[in-house]
Formats: structure tokens, C-alpha cells, sequence
């Protein structure tokens, strides 16, 4: 179970994945939660925007163990992904691995000019990547 | 998930049908919308088709794997057969139909899974192109059907899949009407279908299925050409244009027509022509001129790009949903940089026309519509036809699997579009590079301009000599402090002579007088003649004025007797010697005196002929200098001087004749400086001319030099003695007079006074050695009597 989620630069969701569909309120309540820590680590490196990784083993509760990843680009777009600790197969580049190719896969919708920037993400082929990856990680 | 037993009927079905869902051809994944559609067609109530993915396991894991799929099937057909929705019921019921799906691809399935059952007769001879004799294929593959109601069917098909085909759940927006009628149809005939066993299920199937026929084809490619043709039949009838009615004989024309009706209603006057496209998305040439046209508009030039935003204006002037214009642009796009080129535009535009008509939009792009600047059929996928790009159905088995691909699109156009769109490449990557590369080609351009200086010089010792003249010479002509030589040009050529610290300067003096030759002809550039020195001594450039042969130099036996140089640094100085001249190089020019020993005239005959040879052999060596051109001057003067210093130097007769080498070119630089020296000289010969005894001093200069000069040229060496006092006292004599040399005036009284210095310094040390020898001669001399003093007392006794 995993969750992937795109959030602007607002804050606000651009896109959310789940696999599977189950949990995804709490889902939704994780990536929020971990935003402060995004924002913290935003601001605390000047320089370095791209956070490749943002490990919330610290947020683990008893019953859930899940490790939260942040990316953020150089527009404060962020990524939020949600794997599950079971997973012990990720590893960190895989990971961000996963956050390159989403981040390729968005710079590849910012093109559309169709998109505008902020609008929910409805692209099809953005879709099927991510798919593919979360099947993956699953 | 328990395993699934299959009949073998059942797994080919299954098989095509997972092909068909396998859009992404992953082989193990159907993509979840075909599958849903492919339930949905299967008519079955939602509820029942949840039921069914969950049993399956789908839901649990998500997408259909092949298992999943397969269980799925049968389920359905359990479904379709009433019977209830267990797991076990997979395997237990025996007998059960094929699943039924009332979408028109199904009917392709299914009659593909009558071909089968049938046979295999149809081969797959898929041509790209839809191929002429659809109708004969069709007939064919009513042969082929042994039911009637297969036969029944196909034509039904025939009919249905000529109706455009729009996959069912996707309400195509006008037209669709058209072929709703001819859903109908098909139902009819599905009800005839039998339901036993491999027999080829026509389920009825609404043809609409324009997306289908794109997602059919996938499948077709590896099946069934002839069922994929049957579509590219209908297909073909449906899509209105004329190339397609060409290319179809069917019954659809009514339907072609409603179509284009339909289109040319629903699509602006743009797309009027264009409407559907044919089998699955090949783009006609009708069409495709059209969409030319329509970029000249927008561009004129065809190799160029249409900017984002102006495409955006450009489709959203065909009022679809911005979802799906955004759609069609990720599709299009290909190497996703913003822009549409030719190619991306006809394919954007094709899809809006498309999809103004009707057709789904296909999750990936088609290949018919992929821009071709490359074969496409070196694709991965085992292209049928081969054909690049606009081929029909054959290219939607490869669309099954290049698009599918999504690193293939993307790659693909890559390579595809690499020749079409250097621009962009260019423009992405190759632009910083070329900029840098631009940098890191300047820089070394810079230097050399810059650079006039440190040229590499091979170390030879003419070299060094050349490249000290030149660091003179850019220095300054007189004053390089660098070594005193510079200062006089005619150093450099006495100091070749001198040992090695002698020949260094020699060398220098020697290239010095090269230079000084080169100099005189570009003596205000001085950095010209550093540059050319420089040429001369990196390059080991003979041509140079210098080709070093250290004339001097070479000639170990005028070591001393630099005439040569002297000669040339006589000659040259008048020019050049102006400041520093007087100071004499420490090189020992060729300090004619020390032969002074002998007669110095014939001394300085030989001297002089020493210096003669020497110079002679200079001149040869060093064409370029002038100082030839006075080397008779020399000579005699360096008689003269060599006269003098021998008488200097008297005592010493056989160093004499070592120097008289040296003496000579001393000689003959005295010769030149004859003006400046001969005063020096004269008085100073004539006390040493005294002072040895000679005779020969007495002579009066001016005959004796002129004899000298042409005894220098006459006279062996062989009476070194008696000629270095002759010459010696030739050189004292002719020095007062020096009627010669005074035709030089200024510069030659310079150069003289230059060369007497030479000479004076090179008879000091020629003194100095001499002196050496004697103290050498003396301790011997002691020696030996102490051994004398002690045998005789052995004597005496």
C-alpha cells in the first residue's frame, strides 16, 4: 500500500495516487502532516531545494509504520510519497528514482499547453506512469 | 486464486482476449479500462462484473494479471450462462460457454476465435494498407464459418464492423447514432450464435467501436489478419473519406455517407474533409494535405514548430473539452517540448478530427500517427506491414505494442523525430554545448596571438645563442644586459670562439651577427627580429637569418681565432655598436697575440690566414652576414691586432700559435676596428714588438698589412711563429695608419674600437694561460733540477 501524492507549491493536491484505494483518508492525512516537515526543511537549506528524501520514521505510530518521502522542485512543487515499511525492499535510490521519474513525467505536463499550471493533473500518461511505479513499489 | 482449467478453444479465446486487454503489452497486465470495457460488453450487470474482479483477485492486487484475467472470462461466461458466481464453479462446471461480450471487438475476438476453431486459413497475410479484397476475405471467412449463423454473423459483422467503431461506453458524440442502428443488428444475430464450444462466437456486437477497432487491432495483429481486415473492411467503410470508400466495397456506404454527414456536421468546416480516420489512424493523403494547409497557417514554414500556445488556440477552436484537447496533446507531442511539429500537427489534428467524430482517443499514440522521420517498423514490435508510420491496421498490432511501450513512444520519436527535429535537439542539448566548445576554441586562438614570445628552442648550443640574440634583440639592440655580448654583435661572433663560456657568447655573437644581419634590415624592430629569431631558433627554421651554424664555433681549432666573428662583429658594429660597443665581450675574440711569438707578420700572416680560413669559412657558413663583405678589412686589421697582441704576448710561441686562432679572428676584427685600435695597438705593438725583439715590428704598417692581407690569404700556417710577429708587428704597424678602415668613418672607428676590446680581452686571457704554462714550465724546470741536484751528489761521488 503505498500512496503517491503531487502537491503544488500552495499546498494544495495536484494529483493523488493510492494503491490500493483503501486507506486513502489516512493517506491524505499523512502527506499533510508531512507538508510542515517539507516546509521546515524548505526553508532550513537555502540553496538546495531538491529534497530527495524526507524519512518520517519518526512519525511512525505503533500501528502504522510507514515511511513518508518528500521531494520538492525547483518551483515548490512537491511529492509526497507514502510506502509502506513492509516494503523493506526500497531502497533510497529506488526512491528517488521514483521521485525523478515523477518529476520528469510532470515537466512533460507542465509542456502541455493545455495544463495550466494548478490545475488538477488529469493526464493519461501520467497516470499509467504512475500506475507502473506503484506497482512497483507494491 | 485457485488455477483455472481452460479448454483449449477457451484458451485461445482467453488469450486473444488478455492481448486485446494487454494495451501496454506488458504480457502479464490488461489494462483495466479494456478489461472494464470488456466486461461491460459482456452485458452483464454491474454488480456482477464487481463480483466478478473480486473473485478474480483484481480488485485485491489492483490490475488484471493473466491469471486474474482468465478467471475473469470465466466467470463471466459462468455469468453469462446464469450460473452463480463462485470460485468453484470455475472448475466445475464443464461445458461453459465462451464469454459473450456485445462489444464489436468481442465479435472480433470471437470470430477470430472462429477462424480459429475453423481454421486457420486466413493467414495472416495483414497488409498495411486495407487490402483490396476485404470483401473476398469476408467471403472467405464465411467459408470458413460452417454455421450459419456465422455466416449469418459476418454479414451482420460485416455490417456492424462497417459502422464506425466506437467502444461502447464511450458515447461517441454524433454519428454514433448511425451505428447504434447497427447495433441492433448485430443482436440479432447473436442470438443465433451457438453457444457450444469453440464454436466462433458472434456475439452481437455493437459495432461501434471506433476505439475498439484501434484496440482490436493489437489484437488482430497476431491472430487474425483476416478478422482485422474484416475490420479494416468495415472500419474503412465507416471513415467517410474518399480513400476509404475506395478502399472499401462494402454495403456501408450509407453508412460512410451518414458518417460524413455526421462529421462534417459535427466538425468545423475544418475538419469537414478529414472527419474519421480510416483504419484505425491512418491519416490519408487527403487529409494530410488539409492538415498541412492548416499548419502553413499557423507556421509557414513546414520545418518549423507551432508554439504551444498558439496549438492551443488552434484546437480549442474545435471545442472539445480542454481535458481532452490536453489528451490529444500528450499524444501528440512526442519529443514533448512544447511545440507541434508537421508531423505532431497532423497527428493532433487527426485525433481532434477523430475525436470530433466520434473515436476514442487512444491511450497511446497510434502509429500511423507517429511522426516518422524514422522507419518505424525497426520498432520492437513485430510490425506486419512494416511500412513506416501510415500503415493501417497492421500498424495498430504495433500501436498494441508501441504504445504500450511509453519509453518506446518516447524514444522512438526520438530517434523518429531526431532527423525531423534537429532543431529541437539542437536547441536542447547541443546549443550549451556548442557554446562551450565556442569557449574552449577561443582560448587557444588568444595565445597565439598573444604569444609572440617563449618560443620553444631546441637547446643546441647555436640555439641557445640564437635565442639569447634574440632576447637581445627584443631587449635592446645594445644594452641587453643579458650578457654583455648583445652588446656588441661582434661579440658574439668572438666568443664562438672562445671556449665554452666563449662559445656561448660566441654563439651569441654569432647569432648576433645573424641577427645583427637580420637586424640590419629590420633594425628598428627589433621584436621583429626577435620574432624572427624566434622563428628561426624554435623552428629550427633554417631559413632564418641565422641558421646557426656557429661558424666560429665549429671550428675547434680557431677556438680563439673567432675571426670570424670578429670580422663580423667589426662589420657589424659600426651599425649597432654605437652604445655599449666599446665593451668588449669578455669572449676572448680571437686573440691573435698570443702568437704573437713569432714573427708577427708571418704570424699574423697565419694568423691572418687563420682568421682568413676561418672567416672565409664563416662567410660561407653565415652567408647573410655583411661582415664579409668587410672580412678584408678584418683581416687586416685583425692582423694588425693579432700582430700586436703577439707581441704581447711573444713569449709564449706555442700558446701564441693556439691563439693565434683566435688572434687572428682577433686579427681580423682588428682589422676592422683597425681605426680604433690601430692607435692602441700601435704604440702598444710597437713596445711589445719591442719587448719580444722582433724584428718584424719595424715594418711599416701600412705595407706590411697589405701584405698580410694577401699573405693571409697566401700563407700556410706553417711558420706560425715568425708570421704571428710578423703579423703582429704587421698589424702594430698597420694599426696607426689603418688607411683602410678609415673609409668606415664613425662606424668604423667603432667597430674597431669594438674589436679591440674583443681582442683585448681575449689576449688577456690568452695572457692569462700563457702565464699558466709558464708557471707549469717553471715547476718543471724546478723539479728537474732538484732531481739534477740530488743524482749529483751520487756523482760525485
Amino acid at each position: 500500500p503505498s500512496q503517491c501524492d503531487l502537491l503544488c507549491s500552495q499546498n494544495y493536491p495536484l494529483y493523488i495516487r493510492s494503491v490500493p484505494t483503501e486507506n486513502e483518508l489516512k493517506f491524505h492525512y499523512t502527506v499533510h502532516t508531512s507538508l510542515d516537515v517539507v516546509d521546515e526543511k524548505i526553508s532550513a537549506m537555502g540553496k538546495a531545494l531538491v529534497d530527495q528524501r524526507e524519512l518520517y520514521l519518526g512519525l511512525l505510530y505503533p500501528t502504522e509504520d510507514y515511511k513518508v518521502y518528500g521531494y520538492v522542485t525547483n518551483s515548490k512543487v512537491k511529492f509526497v510519497m507514502v510506502v509502506d515499511s513492509s516494503n523493506t525492499a526500497l531502497r533510497d535510490n529506488e526512491i528517488r528514482s521514483m521521485f525523478r521519474k515523477l518529476h520528469n513525467s510532470y515537466t512533460d505536463i507542465m509542456c502541455n499547453p493545455f495544463y495550466n499550471p494548478g490545475d488538477r493533473i488529469h493526464s493519461r500518461a501520467f497516470d499509467t506512469m504512475v500506475n507502473s511505479m506503484m506497482m512497483q513499489v507494491c | 486464486m485457485e488455477g483455472v482449467t481452460l479448454s483449449e478453444a477457451e484458451q485461445r479465446y482467453y488469450c486473444d482476449l488478455f492481448s486485446y486487454c494487454d494495451t501496454e503489452s506488458t504480457k502479464k497486465v490488461a489494462s483495466n479500462g479494456r478489461v472494464l470495457e470488456l466486461f461491460r460488453a459482456a452485458q452483464l450487470p454491474n454488480d456482477v462484473v464487481m463480483q466478478i474482479m473480486e473473485l478474480c483477485g483484481a480488485t485485491r492486487l489492483g490490475y488484471f494479471g493473466r491469471s486474474q484475467f482468465y478467471i475473469a472470462l470465466k466467470l463471466v461466461a459462468v455469468a453469462q450462462s446464469g450460473l452463480p458466481l463462485r470460485v468453484e464453479s470455475l472448475n466445475t462446471v464443464k461445458d461453459l460457454p465462451l464469454p459473450r461480450f456485445v462489444v464489436s471487438k468481442n465479435e472480433q475476438e470471437s470470430r477470430h476465435t472462429a477462424l480459429y476453431s475453423s481454421d486457420a486459413e486466413n493467414p495472416a497475410s495483414y497488409s498495411g494498407v486495407i487490402p483490396p479484397p476485404p470483401p473476398g476475405r469476408i467471403q472467405g471467412k464465411k467459408g470458413s464459418v460452417s454455421h450459419d449463423a456465422v455466416q449469418q454473423r459476418t454479414s451482420t459483422d460485416q455490417q456492424e464492423s462497417t459502422s464506425p467503431i466506437v467502444s461502447p461506453q464511450q458515447s461517441p458524440p454524433t454519428s454514433p447514432h448511425t451505428w447504434r442502428k447497427h447495433n441492433r443488428h448485430p443482436s440479432g444475430g447473436n442470438n443465433e450464435r451457438p453457444l457450444a464450444g469453440p464454436g466462433p462466437f458472434w456475439a452481437p456486437f455493437s459495432e461501434v467501436q471506433p476505439g475498439s477497432s484501434t484496440s482490436s487491432d493489437p489484437i488482430w495483429s497476431g491472430h487474425s489478419p483476416p478478422p482485422h481486415q474484416e475490420n479494416w473492411v468495415s472500419f474503412a467503410d465507416t471513415p467517410p473519406t474518399s480513400a476509404l470508400l475506395a478502399m472499401h466495397p462494402a454495403s456501408v456506404q450509407d453508412q460512410t455517407t451518414v458518417r460524413t454527414v455526421a462529421s462534417a456536421t459535427t466538425a468545423n468546416e475544418i475538419r469537414r474533409q478529414s472527419s474519421s480516420y480510416d483504419d484505425p489512424w491512418k491519416i490519408t493523403d487527403e487529409q494530410r494535405q488539409y492538415y498541412v494547409n492548416q499548419f502553413k497557417t499557423i507556421q509557414p514554414d513546414l520545418n518549423g514548430f507551432i508554439p504551444g500556445s498558439a496549438a492551443k488556440e488552434f484546437f480549442t477552436k474545435s471545442k472539445l473539452p480542454i481535458l481532452e484537447l490536453s489528451h490529444i496533446w500528450e499524444l501528440s507531442d512526442f519529443d514533448k517540448d512544447g511545440a507541434l511539429t508537421l508531423d505532431e500537427f497532423c497527428a493532433a489534428f487527426h485525433l481532434v478530427v477523430a475525436r470530433k467524430n466520434g473515436y476514442d482517443l487512444p491511450e497511446k499514440l497510434p502509429e500511423s500517427l507517429m511522426p516518422k522521420l524514422i522507419d518505424l517498423e525497426d520498432s520492437t514490435v513485430g510490425e506486419q506491414t512494416g511500412e513506416v508510420g501510415y500503415s493501417g491496421s497492421p500498424a495498430e498490432a504495433p500501436p498494441s505494442k508501441s504504445p504500450s511501450m511509453p519509453s518506446l513512444n518516447q524514444t522512438w520519436p526520438e530517434l523518429n523525430q531526431s532527423s525531423e527535429q534537429w532543431e529541437t535537439f539542437s536547441e536542447r542539448s547541443s546549443s550549451s554545448q556548442t557554446l562551450t566548445q565556442f569557449d574552449s576554441n577561443i582560448a587557444p586562438a588568444d595565445p597565439d596571438t598573444a604569444i609572440v614570445h617563449p618560443v620553444p628552442i631546441r637547446m643546441t648550443p647555436s640555439k641557445i645563442h640564437m635565442q639569447e640574440m634574440e632576447l637581445k634583440r627584443t631587449g635592446s639592440d645594445h644594452a641587453n644586459p643579458t650578457s654583455p655580448l648583445l652588446v656588441k654583435p661582434s661579440d658574439l661572433p668572438e666568443e664562438n670562439k672562445m671556449g665554452s663560456s666563449v662559445k656561448f657568447t660566441s654563439g651569441n655573437t654569432v647569432t648576433d651577427g645573424y641577427s645583427s644581419s637580420d637586424s640590419y634590415t629590420s633594425d628598428p624592430e627589433q621584436i621583429g627580429n626577435a620574432v624572427t629569431r624566434q622563428r628561426s631558433h624554435s623552428g629550427t627554421s633554417p631559413d632564418n637569418t641565422a641558421p646557426p651554424p656557429p661558424p666560429p664555433r665549429p671550428h675547434a681549432s680557431h677556438s680563439r681565432s673567432s675571426s670570424l666573428d670578429m670580422n663580423r662583429s667589426f662589420s657589424v658594429t659600426p651599425g649597432q655598436q654605437q652604445a655599449g660597443v666599446v665593451a668588449y665581450p669578455p669572449a676572448v675574440p680571437p686573440r691573435p697575440q698570443p702568437s704573437q711569438g713569432a714573427g708577427p707578420h708571418v704570424h699574423r700572416s697565419v694568423d691572418a690566414d687563420g682568421l682568413i680560413a676561418h672567416t672565409s669559412t664563416s662567410p660561407q657558413q653565415i652567408p647573410e652576414q655583411p661582415n664579409f663583405a668587410d672580412f678584408s678589412q678584418f683581416e687586416a686589421f685583425a692582423v694588425s691586432g693579432v700582430n700586436k697582441e703577439e707581441e704581447d704576448e711573444i713569449e709564449t710561441h706555442p700558446e701564441v700559435l693556439q691563439v693565434e686562432k683566435p688572434s687572428d679572428s682577433a686579427s681580423s676584427l682588428r682589422v676592422a676596428k683597425a681605426d680604433g685600435r690601430v692607435e692602441d695597438k700601435a704604440p702598444a705593438n710597437v713596445p711589445s714588438s719591442a719587448g719580444k725583439g722582433t724584428t718584424p715590428l719595424a715594418p711599416p704598417p701600412k705595407p706590411i698589412r697589405r701584405r698580410l692581407k694577401s699573405e693571409d690569404e697566401l700563407r700556410p700556417e706553417a711558420e706560425e711563429h715568425t708570421q704571428k710577429t710578423g703579423v703582429i708587428a704587421a698589424v702594430l704597424a698597420s694599426q696607426p695608419s689603418i688607411p683602410r678602415s678609415v673609409g668606415k668613418d664613425k662606424k668604423a672607428i667603432q667597430a674597431s674600437i669594438r674589436r679591440n676590446k674583443e681582442t683585448n680581452t681575449v689576449l688577456a686571457r690568452l695572457n692569462s694561460e700563457l702565464q699558466q704554462q709558464l708557471k707549469d714550465v717553471l715547476e718543471e724546470r724546478i723539479s728537474l733540477e732538484v732531481q739534477l741536484e740530488q743524482l749529483r751528489p751520487f756523482s760525485h761521488l
